[in-house]
């Protein structure tokens, strides 16, 4: 199964095993990451799952839908280019390795 | 408890009814039967199976594959009895019906939207804590938990002024028609013909008004999202879902509030709890107590064989208390981390009006926090029964102003 990683802003970092078909959220939270909180359980409604997709792998995502571009200009923490919702990253094998960076807050 | 029966060995049967007026009057000590008898149950009473842990509760509603919505959401069964009214096109759907109903009710209830309708939502929970100061003593239920949802949801839905009083009635028919064929179901079915006649004039396209949550649903219709014969019946949705739940939900936050003053304190010195405060009260309470799922296929479950065609029932209020997965599970904690709750499901269909819940319960709170200094229950409080919904009937109180 693919790991994903997770740095706190502190820059401490959290290494996690996706399940078979699951978000980039749903491993944060099935782990209890603190960061990650997913009120609306992956929906694309509350971006409270937001995350920093490092530089290095943000080309290698697929693009994102409209719900999830409207969303992100709602974020508590600023929102900068490398901004997507994780509950809307898939993992695929292809993604084993990816690095994701926790914004300061999610409300 | 027996091991042997049409369920199968191994599965814990037991004779417990969960829509029975004894159950409904004190649900916990029953919720920890169900859950410590095994993570699924026989339940001889309906011949259903029942998951009452957390995990499997999660588990099920994850799976929509498996235990689907479409053959209905209560115990029966719509490929073996006919629906007591048309099936609703997003709640008792499965994909890919479901996939695009549920996408045009998620852009009219989207965010964006809870933008545009927040200060008109928060200005209506000033005024109504200026009418409660005015009392000082009220109930509870009709004047604030009744009164707060009332005095925006159906405007903001775009509904005529008249033959409002159906509403609540209509939602009451709707959440005990999930039940079994008991007297709160035969009951409500039987005096449900008039709150039909409004509800279904009501979803029509011109009797909503331009702007709110029903145009914007039969503006739908313009871009092809949908027909306009759906249209009507994902208004309906919205008149079903939309109002009795906030009612329960912010009478379960008001009702926790009282009888947990030290959260109310916490809560009036940090007034950005307010939200977290509600979103607890639909753990702690968990105003949908319960919905079914039908199984599509034989599926083994935490090792338990459920053959195709079986009706399973999730409770989602002993889920939301389960000591597996909550720490204190029966403490009302206003700062706990609440998110993976099932109160308002999990997956495909967790609520598509989440978002109206919230900003409700949030303003709502955050007025009442901040005027009011002490909340009494200064009566017996009086349970309302229904086959879905747990909530008060009345809830007399006091209240002291800053
Ligand atoms: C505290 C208040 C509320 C609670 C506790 C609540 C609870 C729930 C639950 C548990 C479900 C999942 C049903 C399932 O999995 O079969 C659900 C779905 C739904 N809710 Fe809510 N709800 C609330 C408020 C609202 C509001 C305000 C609206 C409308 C504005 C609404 C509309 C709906 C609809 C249409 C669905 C079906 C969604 C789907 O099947 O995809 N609810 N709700
Ligand atoms: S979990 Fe709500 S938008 Fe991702």
């Amino acid at each position: 199964m693919p790991a994903i990683t997770f740095i706190h802003p502190d820059g401490k970092s959290d290494r996690v095993e996706t399940g078979d078909g699951e978000s980039a959220m749903q491993a944060a939270t099935r782990h209890g990451l603190d960061g990650i909180l997913a009120e609306c359980g992956g929906n694309a409604m509350c971006a409270t799952c937001h995350v920093y997709v490092d530089d290095s792998w943000l080309a290698r995502l697929p693009d994102m839908a409209d719900d999830e571009d409207a969303l992100l200009d709602g974020t508590a923490s600023e929102r900068l280019p490398s901004s997507r919702l994780s509950c809307q990253i898939k993992i695929t094998p292809a993604l084993d390795g990816l690095v994701l960076r926790l914004p300061e807050r999610q409300v | 408890m027996t091991a042997s029966g049409p369920a199968g060995s191994g599965i814990p049967h037991l004779d417990v009814d969960p829509f029975d007026m004894t159950f409904f009057a004190d649900p916990y000590p029953a919720h920890e039967l169900l859950r410590e008898a095994g993570p699924v149950v026989y339940l001889d009473k309906w011949n259903v199976y029942g998951v009452a842990r957390y995990a499997e509760v999660h588990a099920v509603l994850n799976d929509p594959a498996t235990f689907c919505s479409s053959r209905g959401v209560g115990l029966s069964d719509f490929k073996k009895e006919t629906p007591w009214r048309p099936p609703s096109l997003i709640l008792e759907a499965d994909p890919p019906a479901h996939t695009r109903t549920r996408a045009v009710l998620s852009k009219v209830l989207s965010p964006t939207v809870m933008k545009q309708v927040r200060d008109r939502f928060a200005a209506a929970a000033e005024a109504r804590v200026d009418a409660l100061l005015e009392k000082r003593s009220f109930d509870a239920i009709t004047d604030l938990a009744e009164a707060y949802p009332l005095s925006i949801f159906p405007d903001a839905l775009g509904l005529k002024p008249e033959g409002r009083e159906h509403l609540i009635p209509y939602a009451g028919v709707v959440f005990n028609a999930f039940g079994p064929p008991n007297q709160l179901r035969q009951e409500a079915i039987e005096r449900s013909a008039p709150h039909q006649a409004y509800v279904a004039e009501q979803c029509q396209r011109e009797n909503l008004a331009p702007g709110g949550f029903g145009a914007c649903i039969h503006a739908q219709v313009d871009e092809g999202a949908i027909t306009a014969t759906e249209a009507p019946l994902l208004v309906r949705s919205l008149l079903s879902a939309g109002l009795d739940t906030t009612v329960n939900g912010i009478g379960a936050a008001v009702y926790c509030l009282a009888r947990f003053p030290d959260q109310w304190q916490r809560l009036r010195e940090d007034l950005t709890l307010a939200r977290g405060a509600f979103e607890e009260a639909v753990r702690f309470e968990s105003p949908v107590q319960t919905f079914f799922r039908t199984t599509t296929r034989d599926v083994e479950l935490s090792g338990v064989r459920i053959g195709e065609g079986e009706k399973v029932l999730m409770f989602l209020a002993a889920a939301n208390r389960d000591p597996r997965r909550w720490d204190k599970p029966s403490s009302y904690d206003i700062t706990r981390r609440t998110s993976g709750h099932v109160g308002f499901g999990s997956g495909i269909h967790m609520c598509v009006g989440q978002l109206v819940a919230r900003l409700e319960g949030e303003v709502m709170l955050t007025a009442l926090a901040r005027r009011i200094a002490k909340i009494e229950i200064t009566g017996e409080p009086k349970r309302r029964f229904n086959n879905t919904l747990r909530g008060l009937d009345s809830l007399p109180v006091t209240i002291t102003p800053v």
